[in-house]
């Protein structure tokens, strides 16, 4: 019975090295390590516009990820996205005052959120909710206005040139 | 003969170590083999049609029990096709086939395996399975069926191969055996799980003299020593008369005469004659129909 | 004209034959499944067949398309200046689309025309018939093994497919290209989500095992037993499986992928 040993010890190599691709594409290969510390508490926010976040993108402080987005929902009472964040249990310092942004990462970078710590005593606690926040930039927004302002400046300079 | 010797105390071996399984297969050949007049399968009208090639229309057959039967005809009428139907593999289109008391097409499919089980069908290709060693095809059959321990296992697959003179052939492949030796394999794994019937499926094709003699006794010792029932089908004439007790003989899907190879011999049919002694020419014309010779040969000038 | 709609109609009625026979073929190898809970020892020898000896071809393949996709994603990159992405490119490629399927492709022509010409042998020779006579299920003793080897083998293979060609990816965009390693795995991780990606391309290589296995067990089981038969019967099995897998891949990523 020599050759069902080879088999055996052959399926079984098999078997292990199909497991061992499978763990290093979850563990190596995909963001499952950023989510093996899922215990931590929920903190959410509201904002008038959430531009391309999406569920799973940062949260940070200080340029350091402290937890992920879990959910968005849209209030329709009062038009504002509340997001709910993941943030990691040891990180339960933040003071009640933190306020919130959300930033891009680059110039064409993916979406993120970043807290930035007041000066309050007392400590966000789970479940809080945080009252400041700053909304996503909006390019096509932030170009327009640049066009509006740069027009609306061109103007002015000609009406004082030609007064005099 | 050392193999009958072998054989009985296989069957001995088995009873007296009690293996459950195997045992109740035995007990159930034993247990048919008392009512003896009642034929082991029973054709009655049976008719089979192959798409529209129409290749049995009314065959009426009895195999007796315990006796060797022959069932004789040229090519090309069925004979493979009757075992089929004997074995529950092929569907007729009409009458009954019965197999020690019930019928093949009407049972269910766990009944008719069970039927299987007491019934072997040798192929003419022995159809071993070329993955496996000698040994392991003739243990086949006793490991699908029975939950016996290795060491027994080993002694009654090698019990088999001594009967058929092959134990030394047991690590072989089927692709290292010859065709007589095949037919021998196939045979051991046939008589594996003691089965009341053999049915043997053009067994002496294409062998050389010594092969054909072999198998011929091998056909008649197995059918004295384990009391079973053997079919034959084959159209070599000269060797089914020495070994076999009935024969049949089918052509043109009708059965065109049985009784012993004596009665054959001298039967009133024509046919029956000439396919006995082989003649050219007779009621079997040795010409294909065809319009008149010479009428044919000026039609051309 | 006649003629033609004539070959048109047999031709479709034979497809349709074909497709129930196919169906109710899957239906009885499904029936069989139950019965090899007693008897594990009949997977792992087909698993062997199946499974490993398609091992190098598959891990080969898988390091040649990963270092392949290094170098051209990488020039496609490097003009943007952004192949920092690359590890994201290739883990992408690879675990959503190249791994599954190209796997499958592989899979088809080693695996299952094997499995097509040695069931369609032991038909032609009367093994299965012999089988049937012995009381013995072919379906159960033969058929269905085969069946499960190639499912658990499928999503295995598709997975070292990916897993090698990433590190293919790694040694040319790393080792040669000089890729930051750190940004290289980062990107990837960043980018990679283990059920949007890698859970998606886990299905959708089990799905292809499912469909690869069935069409390889049914045209050998289903071949005219003779030698051109069994010929023809894997020329089949290649061919229908490619379709096959290619067609639903895309039915798949459209469920999977479309609504992001």
């Amino acid at each position: 019975m020599m050759q069902k040993r080879t088999i055996e010890i052959g399926v079984g190599v098999f078997v292990a090295a199909g497991i061992a691709a499978l763990v290093m594409l979850a563990m190596k290969v995909s963001n499952l390590a950023a989510f093996t510390n899922q215990q931590g508490y929920e903190v959410t926010a509201r904002f008038d516009n959430i531009g391309g976040l999406k569920e799973r993108s940062a949260v940070t402080v200080a340029g350091v990820r402290i937890g992920r987005v879990k959910s968005i929902v849209f209030d329709d009472k009062d038009y504002e996205a509340v997001v709910t964040m993941n943030i990691e249990s040891q990180h339960d310092r933040l003071p009640a005052d933190t306020s919130a942004s959300i930033l891009t990462a680059g110039l064409l970078g993916e979406q993120y959120v970043a807290l930035e710590p007041g000066g309050d005593e007392a400590f966000l606690k789970p479940g809080g909710d945080i009252k400041l926040t700053q909304s996503a930039i909006i390019l096509e927004k932030m170009v327009g206005q640049f066009l509006f302002d740069k027009a609306a400046g061109g103007d002015g300079k000609k009406e004082e040139g030609a007064a005099p | 003969m050392p193999a009958i010797i072998n054989l009985l105390f296989s069957i001995h071996f088995v009873h007296g170590h009690g293996c459950g399984d195997l045992q109740a297969v035995r007990q159930g050949a034993l247990k048919v083999s008392k009512n003896n007049d009642e034929p082991i399968v029973k054709i009655r009208s049976l008719r089979f049609a192959h798409g529209t090639r129409v290749i049995f229309d009314g065959v009426d057959i009895d195999i007796p029990r315990g006796k060797i039967t022959a069932i004789m005809g040229p090519s090309g009428t069925g004979k493979t096709t009757l075992l089929k139907l004997i074995g529950g593999q092929l569907q007729p289109n009409a009458g009954s086939v019965v197999v020690d008391g019930e019928d093949v097409n009407k049972v269910s499919r766990d009944a008719l395996f069970r039927l299987r089980k007491r019934m072997s069908l040798l192929f003419q290709t022995g159809a071993l399975f070329t993955d496996l060693t000698v040994f392991e095809n003739v243990a086949f059959p006793l490991r699908e069926h029975t939950r016996l321990p290795e060491s027994i296992l080993r002694d009654l697959v090698l019990m088999k191969l001594q009967a058929v003179g092959l134990r030394g052939a047991r690590d072989l492949l089927p692709a290292e055996l010859s065709g007589g030796m095949a037919r021998r394999v196939a045979l051991a794994r046939a008589i594996a799980l003691d089965p009341m019937m053999i049915m043997y499926d053009e067994p002496f094709t294409g062998q050389d003299p010594i092969t054909v003699g072999v198998i011929m006794q091998l056909i008649r010792m197995l059918n004295d020593t384990l009391g079973l029932t053997s079919i034959i089908v084959s159209h070599d004439v000269h060797e089914l008369t020495m070994i076999c007790d009935h024969m049949y003989m089918i052509s043109g899907g009708k059965v065109m005469g049985h009784g012993t190879p004596d009665d054959m011999a001298h039967s009133e049919s024509g046919w029956v004659r000439q396919f006995m002694s082989g003649l050219p020419d007779g009621p079997v014309p040795f010409h294909y129909p065809a319009p008149d010779y010479a009428d044919d040969l000026l039609a051309g000038a | 004209m006649m003629g033609w709609l004539q070959r048109l109609g047999s031709t479709s009625l034979s497809v349709f034959e074909r497709l129930g026979r196919g169906n109710l073929f899957l239906l009885r190898i499904l029936a069989a499944l139950p019965s090899l809970v007693l008897r594990p020892g009949l997977v792992i020898a087909q698993l062997y067949s199946v499974g490993v000896l398609s091992m190098t071809l598959i891990v080969i393949s898988g390091l040649n398309v990963g270092m392949v996709l290094g170098l051209q994603g990488y020039n496609t990159l490097v003009d943007f200046g952004s192949e920092e992405s690359l590890g994201q490119l290739v883990a992408l490629s690879l675990v959503r689309e190249l791994g599954p399927v190209v796997a499958a492709l592989l899979f088809a022509g080693r695996a299952g025309s094997a499995l097509t010409a040695e069931i369609g042998l032991m038909k032609a020779t009367e093994q299965l018939s012999g089988m049937e006579m012995m009381a013995v299920d072919p379906l159960k003793r033969v058929v269905a093994p085969r069946f499960i080897a190639g499912i658990i083998s499928m999503p295995l293979l598709a997975a070292m497919f990916s897993a090698v060609g990433v590190l293919g990816g790694f040694f040319v965009g790393v080792g040669l290209l000089g890729v930051d390693s750190g940004a290289f795995w980062s990107q990837m991780q960043s980018k990679v989500d283990l059920y949007d990606d890698i859970l998606n391309g886990v299905i959708k290589s089990i799905v292809f095992g499912c469909v690869a296995a069935w069409i390889a067990v049914f045209e050998g089981y289903d071949a005219v037993p003779n030698t051109e038969g069994v010929s023809r019967a894997t020329t089949r099995t290649v061919v229908h499986t490619a379709f096959a897998v290619l067609g639903l891949d895309f039915i798949l990523t459209a469920l999977m992928f479309g609504d992001e």
